[in-house]
């Protein structure tokens, strides 16, 4: 297997360099590439499957700097939640595209069945040192898809100090990203359009269509601020805290998602596509604490977050590897999640009440409460590392929170619970 | 206004913990045996780490604090 291995490694460090123009220069280093890999697989039953490929490749060229870099593919095939709510009759609507229909059966929670996208990644990073006991890393990332596509240009300055035991960093990040849905950009709040064989011509369908749509594209821009504090406590303890402020502007709405307009009886009358506001400011804080036992490595994270929608939440990521040989362990993992919702967010819109400025029925900017419980097993093959990690992902309304206010509504299941599998490969060379 | 105060206290509570014990903590090089394994690194699983924060991202509303939060993907 040997000769096979090394050719690949071959081949991906001849790709790597090829990537920074810098050729000749990596050919007279004795450093060598370190590669890894992941594919992974992404499962929500009855909703969205992903696929995605990851590799990453990190070189030293000296003692201080090294570059290293990440490609990731990734395919997303299935249905996804458009924000309108189920009904006790089936519901057609038109596709985000303006090109056909699909239509949702009696209770059940309508799924945009279309959604479909391949997305290509990479980023590139370089750090160096600044001076004694300084570096700076910077670093880019580019991301493109069907209707999406963003840039980011990173830098961040660390330094350390106590004898290399504590260690500050100050980082700061520019990210422009372009959204140009296929069939434009809806105006906010319009009416679906939908053909009940109340249009002469497909004609008479797309002027109507067109009338609500409006630019084909629109663009979000963010900037972010990140300042971190790592310390070292003792021989077996190290921490971390991070402060986070990120201000994003722009088109923050999902073109894809619609909300139900209901009367009295919580009977759909129309169906109108979301709007939020165009700015986000968000304040994070997070702290890690990691701890080597005799026998394993044990973490936990907390990260509180707070914006300018009224989102609140709270995560705690925890692992704990055991070590089981000399190359061997597994690795239990717990995440909870919690979040308060977006102050737009209403899950529909009723007839009587007034139209609100901004509203979105977006499952994921409402209250919920999410866990994932997984484990990890590392091993040695051939003359590598490689693990496997099995996840699974449950997240839950929190019905409690948000009101129904309509009767004949709360036969239905107006907050429909989501999981995920998740299966993933990582492969080290 | 309760999540100010939430982020003034743990800021606070950070300088003060900076000012006053920081100096006396941490090791002398020949005690990093354990530190210095890759396992003990900060960010230890970047492959999981790259996964996660792209399925969070869009399955939830929050994002960063660990990392950059923003750009990436219209996951929708």
């Amino acid at each position: 297997m040997k000769p096979n291995k090394k050719y690949i490694a071959e081949k991906l460090a001849l790709a790597a360099t090829a990537l920074i123009g810098g050729a000749a220069h990596a050919q007279d280093t004795d450093s060598e590439w370190d590669f890894s890999a992941s594919v992974l697989t992404y499962v929500e039953p009855d909703r969205v499957s992903a696929a995605e490929v990851i590799i990453v490749g990190d070189k030293d060229y000296s003692d201080t700097n090294k570059f290293s870099f990440k490609v990731i593919l990734d395919s997303l095939t299935g249905a996804s939640a458009n924000g309108a709510i189920e009904q006790n009759t089936p519901q057609t609507f038109t596709r985000p595209s303006g090109k056909g229909q699909f239509v949702t059966n009696a209770n059940s929670t309508p799924l945009d069945d279309t959604f479909r996208d391949t997305r290509g990644q990479i980023n590139l990073a370089w750090t160096d040192a600044l001076m004694e006991d300084m570096r700076y890393t910077i670093s880019t990332n580019l991301s493109k898809e069907f209707d999406y596509q963003s840039i980011s240009f990173n830098g961040e300055i660390a330094r350390d100090f106590n004898q290399k035991n504590s260690t500050i960093s100050a980082g700061l990040s520019f990210a422009s990203d372009q959204y140009n849905p296929y069939g434009k950009i809806p105006v906010p709040f319009s009416s679906m359009v939908i053909d009940e064989g109340q249009f002469a011509n497909q004609d008479e369908f797309n002027t109507a269509f067109n009338a609500t749509r409006g630019d084909s594209s629109d663009t979000i821009t963010t900037a972010e601020l990140l300042i971190g504090w790592t310390q070292i406590v003792n021989r077996r303890m190290l921490m971390q805290f991070n402060y986070g402020f990120a201000d994003t502007s722009g088109y923050l709405t999902d073109p894809f998602k619609v909300l139900s307009v209901v009367d009295n009886n919580g009977i759909t009358q129309d169906l109108v596509y979301e709007n939020r506001p165009d700015s986000r400011n968000q304040h994070t804080v997070f702290g890690l604490v990691k701890y080597h036992l005799d026998e394993s490595i044990f973490d936990i994270s907390y990260r509180y977050l707070t914006d300018d929608w009224d989102i609140q939440s709270h995560t705690i990521d925890t692992h704990w590897r055991f070590f089981t040989g000399d190359t061997s362990f597994i690795e239990p993992h717990f995440r909870f999640y919690q979040q308060s919702a977006a102050e737009f967010y209403q899950p529909f819109i009723s007839q009587a009440s007034t139209m609100p400025s901004y509203a979105s029925a977006d499952y994921r900017v409402g209250d919920m409460t999410a866990y994932t419980l997984g484990v990890k097993y590392g091993f040695q093959m051939f003359e590598d590392r490689a693990e496997v990690r099995l996840e699974y992902y449950k997240q839950t309304p929190n019905k409690a929170n948000q009101p129904t206010g309509i009767a004949n509504l709360d036969g239905l299941d107006l907050y429909p619970e989501v999981d995920a599998i998740i299966l993933q490969v990582n492969y080290f060379f | 206004m309760l999540q100010r105060q939430v982020i003034r206290k743990f800021l606070l509570g950070i300088i003060a913990i900076i000012l006053s014990g920081c100096s006396t903590m941490g090791v002398q090089p020949w005690d990093r045996d354990l530190l210095a394994k890759p396992e003990m690194a900060i960010n230890s699983s970047p492959l999981d780490q790259a996964i996660d924060d792209h399925i969070y991202f869009s399955k939830e509303a929050s994002s960063g604090g660990r990392s950059f939060a923003g750009g990436g993907c219209g996951c929708n």
